[in-house]
Protein backbone atom coordinates (compact mmCIF):
# COMPACT_ATOMS: atom_id res chain seq x y z
CA UNK A 1 0.00 0.00 0.00
CA UNK A 2 1.17 3.54 -0.73
CA UNK A 3 -0.11 6.40 1.44
CA UNK A 4 -0.19 9.69 1.76
CA UNK A 5 0.23 11.18 5.38
CA UNK A 6 -0.35 14.81 6.89
CA UNK A 7 1.04 14.71 10.12
CA UNK A 8 0.61 17.65 12.78
CA UNK A 9 4.42 18.31 13.36
CA UNK A 10 4.90 21.01 16.80
CA UNK A 11 8.40 21.34 17.55
CA UNK A 12 7.49 22.09 21.21
CA UNK A 13 4.94 23.60 22.88
CA UNK A 14 5.68 27.01 22.95
CA UNK A 15 5.85 27.03 19.05
CA UNK A 16 3.39 27.08 16.48
CA UNK A 17 3.01 23.95 14.56
CA UNK A 18 1.57 22.63 11.11
CA UNK A 19 0.23 20.24 9.04
CA UNK A 20 3.28 18.38 6.77
CA UNK A 21 2.55 16.21 4.10
CA UNK A 22 4.72 12.68 4.01
CA UNK A 23 4.51 9.65 1.20
CA UNK A 24 4.71 6.52 2.84
CA UNK A 25 5.24 3.56 0.30
CA UNK A 26 5.15 -0.52 1.05
CA UNK A 27 2.82 -0.33 3.52
CA UNK A 28 1.88 -3.92 5.20
CA UNK A 29 -1.97 -4.21 5.55
CA UNK A 30 -1.10 -5.95 8.59
CA UNK A 31 0.73 -3.27 10.10
CA UNK A 32 -0.79 -1.69 13.14
CA UNK A 33 -1.39 2.00 12.73
CA UNK A 34 1.80 2.42 15.03
CA UNK A 35 4.46 0.04 13.15
CA UNK A 36 3.37 2.43 9.67
CA UNK A 37 4.76 5.35 11.82
CA UNK A 38 7.41 3.01 12.87
CA UNK A 39 8.50 3.00 9.23
CA UNK A 40 8.40 6.48 8.48
CA UNK A 41 9.97 7.24 11.17
CA UNK A 42 13.16 4.84 10.20
CA UNK A 43 13.32 6.91 7.27
CA UNK A 44 12.92 10.45 8.54
CA UNK A 45 15.88 9.45 10.71
CA UNK A 46 18.02 7.67 7.89
CA UNK A 47 17.21 10.82 6.15
CA UNK A 48 18.59 13.09 9.20
CA UNK A 49 15.19 14.64 10.07
CA UNK A 50 13.57 14.61 13.38
CA UNK A 51 11.28 11.78 13.55
CA UNK A 52 7.21 12.40 14.24
CA UNK A 53 6.59 11.93 18.08
CA UNK A 54 3.73 10.00 19.29
CA UNK A 55 2.95 8.16 22.33
CA UNK A 56 2.36 4.53 22.59
CA UNK A 57 3.08 1.47 25.38
CA UNK A 58 1.90 -1.48 25.48
CA UNK A 59 0.91 -2.17 21.97
CA UNK A 60 -1.67 -4.44 23.24
CA UNK A 61 -4.73 -1.78 23.90
CA UNK A 62 -4.49 -1.78 27.19
CA UNK A 63 -2.91 0.75 28.76
CA UNK A 64 -4.11 3.86 27.50
CA UNK A 65 -1.29 5.85 25.61
CA UNK A 66 -1.70 5.87 22.45
CA UNK A 67 -3.49 8.73 21.30
CA UNK A 68 -3.94 10.00 17.51
CA UNK A 69 -6.92 11.97 15.77
CA UNK A 70 -7.24 9.98 12.50
CA UNK A 71 -9.07 11.50 10.25
CA UNK A 72 -11.14 13.43 12.30
CA UNK A 73 -11.97 10.51 14.78
CA UNK A 74 -10.07 9.39 17.78
CA UNK A 75 -8.21 6.73 17.63
CA UNK A 76 -9.19 6.42 14.20
CA UNK A 77 -12.11 4.39 12.04
CA UNK A 78 -12.42 1.38 14.00
CA UNK A 79 -15.30 1.56 17.03
CA UNK A 80 -14.14 0.42 20.15
CA UNK A 81 -10.38 0.08 19.40
CA UNK A 82 -7.54 1.48 20.85
CA UNK A 83 -5.04 3.52 17.72
CA UNK A 84 -2.21 0.92 18.18
CA UNK A 85 -4.46 -2.27 17.82
CA UNK A 86 -6.30 -0.09 13.93
CA UNK A 87 -4.44 -2.21 11.33
CA UNK A 88 -3.66 -0.23 8.22
CA UNK A 89 -6.37 -3.10 6.66
CA UNK A 90 -8.96 -0.53 7.41
CA UNK A 91 -7.34 1.89 5.08
CA UNK A 92 -6.93 1.32 0.99
CA UNK A 93 -4.40 1.78 -1.38
CA UNK A 94 -3.78 5.39 -2.32
CA UNK A 95 -5.66 6.87 0.83
CA UNK A 96 -4.58 10.21 2.05
CA UNK A 97 -4.74 10.08 6.18
CA UNK A 98 -4.75 13.14 8.60
CA UNK A 99 -3.01 12.51 11.48
CA UNK A 100 -3.62 15.28 14.29
CA UNK A 101 -2.85 15.16 18.49
CA UNK A 102 -5.69 15.53 21.22
CA UNK A 103 -6.97 18.95 21.09
CA UNK A 104 -8.18 20.23 23.90
CA UNK A 105 -6.98 23.18 26.51
CA UNK A 106 -6.67 20.89 29.62
CA UNK A 107 -4.17 18.76 27.07
CA UNK A 108 -1.07 20.86 25.65
CA UNK A 109 0.93 19.57 23.41
CA UNK A 110 4.70 18.87 24.03
CA UNK A 111 5.64 18.06 20.83
CA UNK A 112 4.27 17.17 17.68
CA UNK A 113 1.03 14.50 18.35
CA UNK A 114 2.35 14.18 21.87
CA UNK A 115 -0.09 15.76 24.64
CA UNK A 116 0.03 16.41 28.29
CA UNK A 117 -2.43 14.80 30.09
CA UNK A 118 -1.79 15.40 33.43
CA UNK A 119 -5.04 16.97 33.91
CA UNK A 120 -6.56 13.50 34.24
CA UNK A 121 -4.33 13.04 37.21
CA UNK A 122 -5.04 15.96 38.75
CA UNK A 123 -8.79 14.87 38.67
CA UNK A 124 -8.02 11.26 39.76
CA UNK A 125 -5.90 13.01 42.92
CA UNK A 126 -9.05 15.11 43.87
CA UNK A 127 -10.75 11.80 44.68
CA UNK A 128 -10.24 9.00 42.40
CA UNK A 129 -8.91 6.54 44.94
CA UNK A 130 -10.66 4.44 48.25
CA UNK A 131 -8.76 4.83 52.05
CA UNK A 132 -9.20 0.98 52.32
CA UNK A 133 -6.55 -0.20 54.37
CA UNK A 134 -3.71 -1.99 52.24
CA UNK A 135 -1.77 -5.56 52.88
CA UNK A 136 -3.01 -9.27 51.84
CA UNK A 137 -5.85 -9.35 49.87
CA UNK A 138 -9.09 -9.92 51.47
CA UNK A 139 -11.22 -13.48 51.56
CA UNK A 140 -13.46 -13.93 48.55
CA UNK A 141 -16.87 -12.54 49.03
CA UNK A 142 -16.16 -10.87 52.97
CA UNK A 143 -17.31 -8.04 50.98
CA UNK A 144 -20.75 -9.15 49.45
CA UNK A 145 -21.25 -6.77 46.05
CA UNK A 146 -24.58 -7.59 44.21
CA UNK A 147 -23.76 -8.93 40.28
CA UNK A 148 -25.33 -6.08 38.64
CA UNK A 149 -23.32 -3.56 40.37
CA UNK A 150 -20.43 -5.29 40.13
CA UNK A 151 -20.71 -5.56 36.17
CA UNK A 152 -21.17 -1.77 35.91
CA UNK A 153 -18.11 -1.23 38.09
CA UNK A 154 -16.09 -3.51 35.87
CA UNK A 155 -17.50 -2.03 33.07
CA UNK A 156 -16.58 1.61 33.89
CA UNK A 157 -13.15 0.43 35.35
CA UNK A 158 -12.21 -0.21 32.58
CA UNK A 159 -11.29 2.83 31.48
CA UNK A 160 -7.84 3.18 30.02
CA UNK A 161 -7.59 7.11 30.53
CA UNK A 162 -6.26 7.70 27.31
CA UNK A 163 -8.35 10.73 27.01
CA UNK A 164 -9.95 10.29 23.35
CA UNK A 165 -13.35 11.40 24.75
CA UNK A 166 -11.93 14.62 25.51
CA UNK A 167 -10.40 14.72 22.12
CA UNK A 168 -13.88 13.67 20.37
CA UNK A 169 -16.00 16.04 22.54
CA UNK A 170 -16.97 19.19 20.57
CA UNK A 171 -16.94 20.83 23.86
CA UNK A 172 -13.54 19.78 25.05
CA UNK A 173 -15.39 17.68 28.03
CA UNK A 174 -14.03 15.28 30.07
CA UNK A 175 -17.27 14.16 31.52
CA UNK A 176 -16.86 10.93 30.48
CA UNK A 177 -13.73 9.55 31.85
CA UNK A 178 -14.85 11.47 35.22
CA UNK A 179 -17.99 10.07 35.18
CA UNK A 180 -15.96 6.35 34.51
CA UNK A 181 -14.37 6.89 37.75
CA UNK A 182 -17.17 8.29 40.02
CA UNK A 183 -18.92 4.80 38.69
CA UNK A 184 -16.31 2.29 39.52
CA UNK A 185 -15.71 3.83 42.71
CA UNK A 186 -19.26 4.90 43.52
CA UNK A 187 -20.86 1.06 42.93
CA UNK A 188 -18.49 -0.83 45.33
CA UNK A 189 -18.61 -0.87 49.26
CA UNK A 190 -14.98 0.36 49.04
CA UNK A 191 -15.85 3.37 47.48
CA UNK A 192 -18.81 4.30 49.98
CA UNK A 193 -16.77 6.02 52.64
CA UNK A 194 -15.79 9.26 50.03
CA UNK A 195 -18.17 9.04 48.10
CA UNK A 196 -19.94 12.51 48.81
CA UNK A 197 -16.70 14.08 48.89
CA UNK A 198 -15.24 12.10 45.36
CA UNK A 199 -17.87 13.55 43.13
CA UNK A 200 -17.60 16.84 44.39
CA UNK A 201 -13.70 17.37 44.32
CA UNK A 202 -13.50 15.72 41.19
CA UNK A 203 -16.05 17.76 39.35
CA UNK A 204 -13.96 20.84 40.85
CA UNK A 205 -10.54 19.48 39.57
CA UNK A 206 -12.17 18.66 36.06
CA UNK A 207 -13.90 21.83 35.66
CA UNK A 208 -10.36 23.64 37.19
CA UNK A 209 -8.56 21.85 34.52
CA UNK A 210 -10.15 23.78 31.94
CA UNK A 211 -12.38 21.13 30.18
CA UNK A 212 -15.36 22.22 28.64
CA UNK A 213 -19.07 21.49 30.15
CA UNK A 214 -20.74 18.13 29.16
CA UNK A 215 -23.81 18.54 27.05
CA UNK A 216 -25.05 15.25 26.37
CA UNK A 217 -23.70 15.15 23.03
CA UNK A 218 -22.43 11.33 23.31
CA UNK A 219 -19.47 11.86 20.83
CA UNK A 220 -17.48 10.49 23.56
CA UNK A 221 -18.71 7.44 23.38
CA UNK A 222 -18.86 6.37 20.19
CA UNK A 223 -14.88 6.78 20.33
CA UNK A 224 -14.65 5.15 23.82
CA UNK A 225 -11.96 2.11 22.94
CA UNK A 226 -13.68 0.82 25.97
CA UNK A 227 -17.20 1.70 25.42
CA UNK A 228 -17.62 3.13 28.49
CA UNK A 229 -21.44 3.85 28.34
CA UNK A 230 -23.26 7.30 28.16
CA UNK A 231 -25.40 6.49 31.20
CA UNK A 232 -23.02 6.68 33.55
CA UNK A 233 -22.32 10.20 32.98
CA UNK A 234 -26.20 10.34 34.30
CA UNK A 235 -24.80 8.26 37.25
CA UNK A 236 -22.20 10.65 38.19
CA UNK A 237 -24.62 13.30 37.94
CA UNK A 238 -26.87 11.62 40.53
CA UNK A 239 -24.44 11.13 42.56
CA UNK A 240 -23.02 15.15 42.78
CA UNK A 241 -27.09 15.68 43.19
CA UNK A 242 -27.14 13.43 45.79
CA UNK A 243 -23.60 14.94 47.35
CA UNK A 244 -24.75 18.34 47.45
CA UNK A 245 -28.12 17.73 49.03
CA UNK A 246 -26.42 16.19 52.13
CA UNK A 247 -23.50 18.44 52.32
CA UNK B 1 -30.57 23.99 31.23
CA UNK B 2 -32.46 21.37 32.66
CA UNK B 3 -34.54 22.86 34.98
CA UNK B 4 -35.51 25.97 32.71
CA UNK B 5 -36.03 23.63 29.73
CA UNK B 6 -38.52 21.51 31.80
CA UNK B 7 -40.68 25.00 32.70
CA UNK B 8 -40.76 25.91 28.74
CA UNK B 9 -41.52 22.34 27.94
CA UNK B 10 -44.92 22.50 30.76
CA UNK B 11 -45.42 25.69 28.99
CA UNK B 12 -45.24 23.55 25.79
CA UNK B 13 -47.59 21.06 26.56
CA UNK B 14 -50.37 23.42 27.91
CA UNK B 15 -50.47 25.97 25.08
CA UNK B 16 -50.52 22.92 23.03
CA UNK B 17 -53.63 21.85 24.42
CA UNK B 18 -54.98 25.09 24.05
CA UNK B 19 -54.53 25.34 20.56
CA UNK B 20 -56.69 22.37 20.12
CA UNK B 21 -59.32 23.83 21.78
CA UNK B 22 -60.13 25.39 17.78
CA UNK B 23 -61.29 22.02 17.34
CA UNK B 24 -64.54 22.77 19.22
CA UNK B 25 -65.41 25.88 17.75
CA UNK B 26 -65.08 29.44 17.05
CA UNK B 27 -67.06 30.43 20.71
CA UNK B 28 -64.91 27.73 22.19
CA UNK B 29 -61.91 28.58 21.26
CA UNK B 30 -62.69 32.54 22.21
CA UNK B 31 -63.85 31.54 25.30
CA UNK B 32 -60.91 29.80 26.49
CA UNK B 33 -58.72 32.72 25.30
CA UNK B 34 -61.01 35.27 27.32
CA UNK B 35 -61.06 32.76 30.55
CA UNK B 36 -57.21 32.67 30.08
CA UNK B 37 -56.99 35.84 31.08
CA UNK B 38 -59.73 36.19 33.96
CA UNK B 39 -57.66 33.10 35.84
CA UNK B 40 -57.33 34.24 39.39
CA UNK B 41 -59.69 36.97 39.60
CA UNK B 42 -61.05 39.12 41.48
CA UNK B 43 -57.36 38.53 43.55
CA UNK B 44 -55.58 39.01 40.17
CA UNK B 45 -56.19 41.96 37.83
CA UNK B 46 -57.84 40.86 34.73
CA UNK B 47 -54.70 39.37 32.62
CA UNK B 48 -52.93 38.88 35.81
CA UNK B 49 -52.35 35.39 35.86
CA UNK B 50 -51.04 35.99 31.96
CA UNK B 51 -48.57 38.14 33.50
CA UNK B 52 -47.29 35.83 36.28
CA UNK B 53 -46.77 33.55 33.84
CA UNK B 54 -45.04 35.89 30.97
CA UNK B 55 -42.58 36.71 33.54
CA UNK B 56 -41.67 33.32 34.77
CA UNK B 57 -40.99 31.87 30.81
CA UNK B 58 -38.86 34.95 30.65
CA UNK B 59 -36.91 34.51 33.47
CA UNK B 60 -36.43 30.53 32.48
CA UNK B 61 -35.85 31.71 28.98
CA UNK B 62 -33.28 33.91 30.21
CA UNK B 63 -31.63 31.09 32.17
CA UNK B 64 -31.62 28.57 29.19
CA UNK B 65 -30.15 31.66 27.55
CA UNK B 66 -27.18 32.15 30.02
CA UNK B 67 -26.52 28.54 30.53
CA UNK B 68 -26.26 27.97 26.92
CA UNK B 69 -24.02 30.60 26.63
CA UNK B 70 -22.07 29.82 29.37
CA UNK B 71 -21.28 26.28 27.88
CA UNK B 72 -20.67 27.21 24.74
CA UNK B 73 -18.01 30.00 25.75
CA UNK B 74 -16.77 27.11 28.10
CA UNK B 75 -16.64 24.80 24.35
CA UNK B 76 -14.87 27.74 22.71
CA UNK B 77 -12.09 27.82 25.86
CA UNK B 78 -11.78 24.79 26.07
CA UNK B 79 -10.01 23.68 22.19
CA UNK B 80 -8.06 27.01 21.37
CA UNK B 81 -6.57 25.15 18.17
CA UNK B 82 -9.26 23.26 15.99
CA UNK B 83 -8.61 20.66 14.25
CA UNK B 84 -7.81 20.55 10.67
CA UNK B 85 -9.86 17.79 9.89
CA UNK B 86 -13.12 17.41 11.53
CA UNK B 87 -15.85 15.06 10.10
CA UNK B 88 -19.48 15.69 11.45
CA UNK B 89 -20.17 14.89 15.13
CA UNK B 90 -21.33 11.09 14.93
CA UNK B 91 -24.18 12.11 17.36
CA UNK B 92 -27.49 12.73 16.34
CA UNK B 93 -28.54 15.57 13.84
CA UNK B 94 -30.73 17.23 17.01
CA UNK B 95 -27.99 17.27 18.80
CA UNK B 96 -25.99 18.63 16.65
CA UNK B 97 -28.15 21.89 15.99
CA UNK B 98 -29.30 22.55 19.57
CA UNK B 99 -27.09 25.90 19.67
CA UNK B 100 -28.63 27.45 16.54
CA UNK B 101 -31.51 25.39 16.18
CA UNK B 102 -32.05 27.35 19.59
CA UNK B 103 -30.88 30.82 18.22
CA UNK B 104 -33.39 30.20 15.51
CA UNK B 105 -36.55 28.82 17.81
CA UNK B 106 -35.90 32.26 20.03
CA UNK B 107 -36.20 33.79 16.58
CA UNK B 108 -39.55 31.74 15.78
CA UNK B 109 -40.73 33.44 19.34
CA UNK B 110 -40.04 36.99 18.51
CA UNK B 111 -41.80 36.75 15.50
CA UNK B 112 -45.08 34.27 16.76
CA UNK B 113 -45.30 37.30 19.40
CA UNK B 114 -45.66 39.69 17.09
CA UNK B 115 -48.26 37.62 14.74
CA UNK B 116 -50.58 36.24 17.52
CA UNK B 117 -50.07 37.99 20.45
CA UNK B 118 -49.72 41.87 19.29
CA UNK B 119 -51.26 40.97 16.15
CA UNK B 120 -48.81 43.74 13.91
CA UNK B 121 -47.92 40.98 11.84
CA UNK B 122 -51.48 40.06 11.43
CA UNK B 123 -54.57 40.53 9.20
CA UNK B 124 -56.86 40.64 12.52
CA UNK B 125 -56.03 43.34 14.94
CA UNK B 126 -58.53 43.01 17.02
CA UNK B 127 -56.83 40.85 19.79
CA UNK B 128 -60.60 39.57 21.29
CA UNK B 129 -60.82 37.61 17.90
CA UNK B 130 -58.55 34.49 18.62
CA UNK B 131 -59.98 32.21 16.74
CA UNK B 132 -60.30 34.91 13.85
CA UNK B 133 -56.72 35.68 14.04
CA UNK B 134 -55.36 31.98 13.36
CA UNK B 135 -57.57 31.60 10.69
CA UNK B 136 -56.86 34.26 8.52
CA UNK B 137 -53.12 34.12 10.04
CA UNK B 138 -52.78 30.37 7.86
CA UNK B 139 -55.30 30.99 5.02
CA UNK B 140 -54.45 29.13 1.91
CA UNK B 141 -53.41 32.36 0.38
CA UNK B 142 -50.82 32.61 3.20
CA UNK B 143 -49.02 29.25 2.79
CA UNK B 144 -45.80 30.85 3.38
CA UNK B 145 -46.62 31.59 7.05
CA UNK B 146 -48.11 28.12 7.64
CA UNK B 147 -44.57 26.90 5.80
CA UNK B 148 -42.66 29.33 7.79
CA UNK B 149 -44.44 27.96 11.15
CA UNK B 150 -43.97 24.10 10.37
CA UNK B 151 -40.42 24.42 9.58
CA UNK B 152 -40.05 26.25 12.71
CA UNK B 153 -42.05 23.59 14.89
CA UNK B 154 -40.18 20.61 13.19
CA UNK B 155 -36.86 22.75 14.35
CA UNK B 156 -38.60 22.75 18.00
CA UNK B 157 -39.00 18.86 17.42
CA UNK B 158 -35.51 18.24 17.39
CA UNK B 159 -34.54 20.72 19.58
CA UNK B 160 -37.13 18.63 22.28
CA UNK B 161 -35.75 15.19 21.06
CA UNK B 162 -32.29 15.61 22.45
CA UNK B 163 -32.86 18.06 24.91
CA UNK B 164 -35.95 16.24 26.86
CA UNK B 165 -33.16 13.07 27.15
CA UNK B 166 -30.84 15.22 27.81
CA UNK B 167 -32.43 16.86 30.36
CA UNK B 168 -32.87 14.27 32.46
CA UNK B 169 -29.66 12.48 31.78
CA UNK B 170 -28.28 16.44 33.26
CA UNK B 171 -30.64 15.73 36.47
CA UNK B 172 -28.82 12.08 37.35
CA UNK B 173 -31.98 10.15 35.80
CA UNK B 174 -31.45 7.32 33.09
CA UNK B 175 -34.28 7.85 30.63
CA UNK B 176 -35.45 5.95 27.04
CA UNK B 177 -34.42 8.32 24.10
CA UNK B 178 -37.10 6.45 22.41
CA UNK B 179 -39.57 8.41 25.22
CA UNK B 180 -37.86 11.86 24.58
CA UNK B 181 -38.30 10.88 20.31
CA UNK B 182 -42.28 10.27 21.86
CA UNK B 183 -42.81 13.57 23.95
CA UNK B 184 -41.00 15.62 20.91
CA UNK B 185 -43.46 13.91 17.95
CA UNK B 186 -46.39 14.26 20.24
CA UNK B 187 -45.56 18.34 20.77
CA UNK B 188 -45.02 18.73 16.75
CA UNK B 189 -48.04 16.77 16.12
CA UNK B 190 -50.06 18.83 18.40
CA UNK B 191 -48.33 22.37 16.91
CA UNK B 192 -48.90 21.61 13.02
CA UNK B 193 -51.88 20.00 13.63
CA UNK B 194 -53.80 23.28 13.88
CA UNK B 195 -51.89 25.64 10.97
CA UNK B 196 -52.28 22.79 8.56
CA UNK B 197 -56.01 21.99 9.47
CA UNK B 198 -56.93 25.79 8.70
CA UNK B 199 -54.75 25.89 5.73
CA UNK B 200 -56.53 22.75 3.98
CA UNK B 201 -59.69 24.32 5.07
CA UNK B 202 -60.74 21.52 7.66
CA UNK B 203 -61.32 24.31 10.19
CA UNK B 204 -63.43 27.40 8.96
Amino acid sequence: MKLHLRVWRQASGGVRGEMVAYEVDDVSPDMSFLEMLDVLNERLTLEGEEPIAFDHDCREGICGMCSLVINGTAHGPQKATTTCQLHMRSFNDGDTIDIEPWRARAFPVIKDLVVDRSAFDRIIQAGGFISAPTGSAPDAHATPVPKADADDAFEAATCIGCGACVAACPNGSGMLFTAAKITHLGLLPQGQPERDARVIDMLHAHDEAGFGGCTNTGECTQVCPKGIPLASIARLNRDYRDAVKRA
Amino acid sequence: MAVSGALLIGFLFLHMIGNLKIYFGASSFDSYAHWLRKIGEPILPYSGFLWIQRVVLLVAIGAHIWAATSLAIAARKARPVAYAHRPKVQGSYAARTMRWGGVIIALFVVYHLLDLTTRHLNPVADTNQAFGAVTADFAPGRWYVTLFYTLAVVMLGFHLRHGVWSAFQTLGWKFPRTVALAVSVLLCAGFLMVPLSVMFGIIK
